[in-house]
């Protein structure tokens, strides 16, 4: 409670010293020492300081080990003072730490950043956390005990007692609990613990159960601590890695089923082009490309003219990239393949060097760098599910594939367009006889395969490069996932991507990622030989047409 | 009959050896006939490399033509050769040759991967001419004909690993790559250094990759885990180009930060940053001999004109540009000191010639063909750039042999006459093959 107030009184002192400033509070003037060292002798001076500003435990240091933290904190050349600078155009607008007065404007020569490294960044948000401990917002104090449960500060020990005393959020206190035991074990207070309090600590640790504990337990156990604490923590080692070892295989299965649907969504144009049409069309891939271009160009726009409509700039890129990649697609079709009709060698020795030919292209536009695409806030970051994690743009690819995948089966199945593909594909002429226009059925289901490609390059800018050799990544995996799902079916496509998918997860920890590769290319040639038509062959007499 | 067939083959060879003499000096007068000194230029513009190549085409078109500005060299123009190997490695080598053999250029600058130098270095030996190779790459390597730029392993891998030792306090170590040459030359001299150092072999992690890996979910959480043994880990990085960006988007999703198990990597610079968002990645770190944010007088001109040249205010350097930078600069300066853009000439002319580079100091063309340089160790900022957190005091020489594989730990170069090898080994005292 004493250190509560303490804590208010404080608040308090550094609103009313930012009214008047240098106000004669001895605290503040304790502190500014401090913050002067935090300026010099180099990353190690600072580091020095900073602890010292930490074990004062003066809360008032925290907006300016925050600005530091930010690299707002800098060194004015003029009187070698500490200051926290903001640009403000050209120039920098300086105030001071402490008292946050302003101190006038600075061009960029006369500071210098006070520059901050890993071991420097560990040390700030460790005394952050010590120092936010008693915060008032709930949030800012679990993110203390986070930082705590990292830093295993022992000088917070204290603090984070009295803290769990007055704490009245469960998760909270759940998570200062943790803190300290962690504190208690790897710290020098594990020597005079007994049995039962030592127990209490790996149990406290095994419950939270996740890969920081285990780090911690290791730790423990691999230390020079005491019999008893190390036998105790080779036992919540191997509790928590059996734990760990189920969700791991929920992990990889999940690897699967997301590596998987991008199999799946970049295969799924070519199953129409190849699958149902017969093209080998070995540009493809570059119409994947060209829909993460578009992609890419949509957000510009989105970035020039709308940057609070940020969000919404990939929904805008998906009918943009199905209708430039499906027109693309369109005449392609009716320049080029249309002729080649029944002549796969032709069709693929021209789509290939089509493919090379779109690649410079886009080379010749955009430059041979990556492109950045951004993700939008809804498709970043990950969240925890049990002992998964997982990433909200992978989720949402999952998610889209599936979306697309049906909408393309209702098109073929349940559409008139649909019905004339299917017409068209299984008997030509008799289509014909029946007064459809196959020539622009042709056009148009190119269109279709292609337009979906674009629509996987919206999806696949999301997670890979967005360069001219996007498309050249996928095109040999799609190829491999409708010949071994069964040319001309969609299911198949399907399962195949999927079991495809989760065999490389599975193979890839213990084959490696090359091997994995390679082992399930053997798989399927295997498999081709005992049925050469995949997993779902057509049967009846459109196998013949 | 033993002795005339002795002498009528050493008659044979002395024959060839004129019949080449007399090619020599005719081919002499008409290279010195032109009124402009022709520079080539060997780096990928289509194809997978484009990516890193292109950049580089553009900056000796810019040292070309600032060094036209002040005057040319020996009093002629400088005329570049651009040609494009499109990423494919026996072209690499038809391109060089036609380069020498029918533009008859006087250097080359070119090549980035290990396997596209391998490929040409037959013809310019054969052709006897200069090569200028100005990326990082695995060592084990000395020819008379090359100049090697870029760094040796001991002047990025191995002070990299020695700061995450000493200042990160690095336990346990992932050495990822992609499947290739350099990544695996590499590692096996870092694994052979480790173990040195007294890491145990199963604190050392060995994980390689296809090129232009994208899936990265199941590796980085494989990482995660080898993390988690209470050891301090690092993830050392020779991941090539294309395959960096989904994978550092990967940590970023992960929630893999540096302050838990930093990522250095050896092939990612301001370049390959270009493309992705760098909040989630601030303090990975990278290790080169030069970095953008380096605050020299040199650097500064050096990028405004780079800028200006591009017409690009985005547009950012990087180490391999400052290698090219060096290069030419010796090159330049060894032709003078020679008189004459003869290869045989320039060649002797490059060793002990220094030049400044951009970060503040000279570097020196060593005997052995590479160059002496400053190592810096970069954290990722938010804005894409690099910090420089920890320098070398001095330059460190290029160690092209290196001294931590026992196939190669006795041989040095030195091309120096007389002894002119490029893998003498010390310890039986002959020019030529592998150490013991």
């Amino acid at each position: 409670m004493r250190r509560a107030l303490r804590w208010l009184m404080a608040v308090c002192v550094v609103v009313a010293t930012s009214t008047a400033a240098y106000a004669a509070d001895p605290r503040a003037i304790d502190l500014r020492p401090l913050v002067q060292a935090l300026g010099s002798g180099g990353y190690s001076g600072t580091e020095k300081a900073l602890t010292q500003l930490s074990e004062a435990g003066d809360p008032a240091a925290v907006p300016v080990i925050e600005a530091l933290q930010a690299g707002d904190l800098y060194v004015r050349k003029a009187d070698g003072s500490v200051v926290v600078a903001r640009k403000a155009g050209d120039a920098f607008t300086l105030t001071d730490p402490l008292t946050r007065a302003a101190l006038g404007d600075a061009p960029a020569a006369a500071v210098e950043k006070i520059r901050i490294n890993n071991s420097l960044r560990r040390a700030i948000s460790a005394s952050l956390g010590a120092l936010t401990l008693m915060s008032p917002d709930a949030g800012v104090r679990r993110s203390a005990a986070d930082a705590v449960f990292k830093s295993r500060d022992a000088s917070a020990l204290e603090t984070l007692s009295a803290a769990i005393a007055k704490e009245q959020d469960k998760g909270v206190r759940a998570a200062m609990e943790q803190a300290r035991a962690a504190i208690l074990l790897t710290g020098e207070a594990a020597s005079k613990m007994t049995d039962a309090e030592i127990q209490s600590a790996t149990d406290t640790l095994t419950a939270r159960g996740d890969r920081d504990a285990l780090v911690l337990l290791n730790m423990v156990a691999g230390s020079g601590a005491s019999d008893i604490t190390k036998k105790s923590a080779a036992a919540a080692v191997s509790t928590l890695e059996q734990k760990l070892a189920f969700w791991a295989a929920l992990q990889n299965l999940w690897y699967g089923l997301s590596l998987g649907s991008v199999l799946l969504l970049a295969a799924i144009g070519l199953a129409v082009t190849f699958g149902v049409m017969g093209v080998i069309n070995m540009a493809h891939g570059e119409m994947v490309m060209i829909g993460a271009y578009t992609t890419f160009l949509v957000q510009e726009f989105f970035r020039a003219h709308a940057p609070g409509l940020f969000d919404l700039s990939i929904l805008v890129a998906l009918p943009a990239a199905f209708i430039v990649s499906g027109g693309v697609g369109i005449v392609i079709e009716r320049s080029v393949i249309r002729w080649l009709y029944g002549r796969p060698l032709e069709t693929l020795l021209a789509t290939w060097g089509l493919s090379l030919a779109l690649q410079q292209a886009v080379r010749s536009i955009f430059g041979p760098t990556n492109r950045e695409v951004g993700a939008p806030s809804w498709m970043s970051g990950a969240f925890e599910l049990g002992g998964l994690t997982i990433t909200y743009g992978r989720l949402w690819i999952v998610v889209f594939a599936f979306a697309v995948f049906a909408a393309l089966l209702v098109a073929l199945k349940r559409t008139w367009f649909g019905l004339s593909i299917r017409a068209v594909t299984q008997n030509r002429p008799m289509a014909n006889a029946m007064g459809i226009r196959t020539a622009r059925v042709d056009a148009l289901t190119f269109g279709l395969g292609s337009g979906i490609a674009g629509l996987a390059g919206v999806a696949l800018s999301q997670i890979d490069n967005v360069s001219p050799n996007l498309g050249q990544g996928y095109i040999l995996d799609s190829f491999m996932v409708v010949v071994f799902g069964g040319v001309g079916n969609l299911w198949g496509t399907l399962v195949g991507a999927l079991t495809l998918g989760t065999m490389n997860k599975f193979l890839e920890p213990y084959a490696g990622a090359v091997l994995g590769k390679i082992l399930v290319l053997i798989f399927i040639i295997l498999f081709i030989q005992r049925r050469p038509r995949g997993l779902f062959a057509l049967k009846g007499r459109a196998v013949e047409a | 009959m033993r002795t005339k067939q002795l002498t009528s083959s050493f008659g044979i060879s002395a024959l060839a050896g004129l019949a080449m003499g007399a090619m020599a000096s005719f081919a002499m007068p008409a290279q010195a006939a032109d009124d402009t000194i022709k520079v080539g230029i060997l780096h990928s513009l289509s194809g997978t490399m484009a990516i890193s190549e292109t950049t580089l085409k553009d900056v000796m078109l810019m040292l070309i033509d600032e060094q036209n500005k002040k005057g040319g060299l020996l009093g002629k123009k400088l005329e570049p050769v651009v040609v494009d190997p499109a990423s494919n490695w026996p072209l690499f080598a038809e391109k060089a040759r036609e380069l020498i053999s029918k533009d008859k250029v006087s250097a080359v600058f070119g090549c980035w991967t290990s396997v596209s130098r391998k490929s040409v270095l037959p013809v310019f030996e054969e052709l006897n001419n200069i090569l200028f190779y100005p990326v990082q790459y695995e060592g084990e390597e000395s020819s008379r004909n090359v100049f090697y730029t870029g760094a040796a392993p001991n002047q990025q891998a191995i002070p990299a690993v020695d700061y995450l030792m000493s200042k990160e306090k690095v336990q346990r170590w992932v050495l990822a790559g992609t499947d290739y040459v350099y990544p695996r030359t590499t590692n096996k001299i870092l694994e052979a250094y480790l173990k040195g150092k007294g890491v145990k072999p199963e604190d050392i992690m060995i994980n390689y990759t296809p090129f232009g890996h994208s899936d990265w979910q199941s590796i980085v959480a494989d990482i995660k885990k080898f993390g988690s043994a209470g050891k301090k880990t690092a993830v050392v990085s020779t991941i090539n180009g294309d395959a960096n960006v989904p994978f550092y988007k990967e940590l970023g999703n992960q929630g893999v930060k540096a302050q838990d198990i930093p990522v250095v990597a050896f092939s990612v610079g301001e370049e390959e940053l270009a493309g992705i968002d760098t909040k989630p990645l601030l303090g990975h770190l990278a290790a080169w001999n030069y970095f953008q944010s380096v605050e020299t007088p040199a650097n500064t001109d050096f990028i405004k004109s780079w800028k200006a040249y591009t017409k690009n205010d985005k547009r950012v350097t990087n180490d391999p540009m400052e290698a090219h930078y060096i290069g030419f600069n010796m090159w330049v300066k060894a032709v003078e000191a020679a008189g004459t853009t003869e290869p045989d000439k320039v060649i002797d002319a490059m060793v002990g010639v220094a030049v400044p580079n951009l970060t503040g100091g000279y570097s020196a063309m060593l005997p052995n063909h590479h160059i002496t340089k400053p190592v810096l160790i970069g954290e990722v900022q938010e804005n894409g750039q690099f910090d420089v957190v920890s320098k070398t005091s001095g330059l460190v020489p290029g160690d092209e042999w290196s001294d931590f594989l026992p196939d190669s730990k006795d041989l040095i170069a030195d091309w120096r006459k007389p002894m002119s090898c490029g893998n003498f080994n010390v310890k039986t005292g002959k020019c030529g093959g592998k150490g013991s």
